[in-house]
């Protein structure tokens, strides 16, 4: 259950993001209690990804701050509160903080399941190799790939590659995951095994965030349901709220669109 | 043909040529690896955020790609000890010249290799809070490393053909042994016959190396 009592994990105010003369999220406030599991649905070009990859500065915000526990990140001028600087340094710990997942899932195709699994705690973390590997075991064994730590991705399915993107970012220990369309580049076959995994990290209690498209699963996931729209949050709400009795019309609208899912 | 081919003389000359061609590998692996290790630094300026760096890196590199390595190893000798006021012995300013020319050559190979390595390394790596030098060090440049091999093993070849130019100096490598030899004992068609086998010799094993690395590699991916 998501912990009310502490103060929020994430929270973010006025988030403006501008590509150039295009206004796609425009001025959003939000905040994400720790163990909520939060599902971001919206039409294509609606700004769900370029929110989530704000979150961890995968795109800088153009306005608006972001706080991780209750810290601002980013450093604002003296004068001047909307110019806000962030060195590369305070980027990689949020980024040890706050982990990804990909779309393309982005493994590095020179190196084994394992040594992916691995990087991260041998090049950010610093870890020696041995805790590493086993750390990196565990995660792989905990996403069924425990078998296949000396492979290449190249050989390996859609849906297994995903699995240790999973586990990759699992290592790191990270407080907030975030999903960004994880099973979008899957073959429906392999969609599923991607969703399980998933699943699995929800009993878990961690804080994610996930954008899909899969509003089956978000439904049974989430424990708020998000729909963006234009660029700011056009209803949110219990998943029953938002994806059985949405209040608004353009919510309704979109969801008529997705015919082929049951829940 | 009426003509009797001399053996004896190249067997005499040989050793000559020998020496000839220890001064070639003298020349061709430090200018191979001197440039290499330039043309990554050069790249890097090539690509980074400081407009003069990327301004001054590329007319570097235009600099030597867009004028002949000939003119590039003559000016080398008589026209710039008189900038920095130190004459340059003529196997030193072969040396800078060929290593300096790989540099500018080597550069755009890595800047093509880095600039086609997928954003999606770069956002997967920085995503696990990697910084930018880890991120190149650890993901990008091995792939491009790969990816380049043979581009860079067609520079280390001319490069390694490049070095008969420095004869030009009176550099007393292969070339310069070989002129030298065939005037003086006035038959050139052994002495330059066995100076071109000599040079292929040399050359055909990068050739066939990059050949065998570019295959393991390949199965490995």
């Amino acid at each position: 259950m998501p912990d009310t009592t502490r103060p929020p994990i994430l929270q973010v105010s006025g988030l403006h993001k501008w590509f150039g003369t295009l206004h796609v999220l425009q001025g959003i406030d939000f905040s994400v209690a720790a163990g909520e599991r939060v599902a971001i649905i919206g039409g294509s070009g609606s700004g769900k990804s370029t929110f989530l990859r704000c979150l961890n500065f995968m795109e800088m915000p153009t306005a608006g701050r972001i706080a991780l526990d209750g810290t601002p990140l980013g450093r604002a001028s003296a004068g001047k509160p909307d110019e806000v600087r962030y060195p590369e340094s305070e980027l990689c710990r949020v980024r040890e903080r706050v982990g990804m997942v990909f779309q393309q899932f982005n493994l590095f195709p020179h190196m084994t399941v394992l040594e992916n699994a691995m990087e991260g705690l041998v090049t950010v973390k610093r870890m020696k190799k041995a805790e590493a590997r086993e750390r990196a075991l565990r995660e792989l064994d905990k996403v069924g790939l425990g078998g296949k730590t000396d492979v290449y991705p190249g050989r390996l399915s859609g849906g297994q590659q995903q699995r240790v993107a999973i586990a990759r970012a699992l290592a790191m220990e990270p407080e907030i995951l975030l999903f960004d369309e994880p099973t979008s580049s899957l073959d429906p076959e392999l969609v599923g095994e991607v969703l399980r995994v998933i699943r699995q990290l929800a009993e878990e209690g961690r804080t994610m965030l996930l954008v899909t498209h899969e509003l089956g699963f978000a439904y049974h996931f989430a424990t708020k349901v998000i729909f963006l729209a234009d660029g700011v949050f056009h209803e949110v709400g219990t998943p029953d709220e938002v994806l059985k009795h949405p209040k608004q019309e353009r919510t309704r609208a979109f969801l008529e669109r997705f015919t082929e899912f049951s829940f | 043909m009426d003509y009797a081919f001399d053996f004896a003389l190249v067997v005499e000359t040989f050793p000559i040529l020998m020496r000839g061609f220890v001064v070639t590998l003298e020349l061709w692996l430090p200018s191979l690896a001197i440039g290499l290790a330039g043309g990554l630094v050069l790249a890097l300026a090539r690509l980074s955020h400081s407009r003069v760096l990327r301004g001054g890196s590329l007319v570097y590199i235009e600099l030597f790609r867009d004028t002949p390595v000939l003119i590039q190893l003559i000016w080398f000798y008589y026209a710039f000890p008189i900038l920095i006021g130190v004459q340059l012995s003529p196997f030193t300013a072969a040396l800078l010249a060929l290593a300096l020319n790989t540099s500018a050559y080597g550069a755009e190979i890595f800047r093509g290799g880095i600039q086609s390595i997928a954003r999606g390394q770069w956002e997967g790596a920085k995503a696990l809070g990697m910084r930018h030098a880890d991120v190149l060090r650890r993901i990008v440049l091995p792939q491009v490393f790969k990816l380049m091999l043979p581009a860079f093993t067609n520079r280390a070849v001319e490069v390694a053909k490049m070095s008969s130019l420095a004869s030009v100096l009176s550099v007393h490598e292969l070339m310069y042994q070989g002129r030298l030899l065939s005037s003086t004992y006035y038959r050139p068609f052994e002495i330059l016959t066995t100076v071109a086998v000599v040079y292929f010799v040399l050359i055909y094993p990068a050739t066939f190396l990059s050949m065998t690395l570019e295959r393991r590699m390949a199965g490995k991916g």
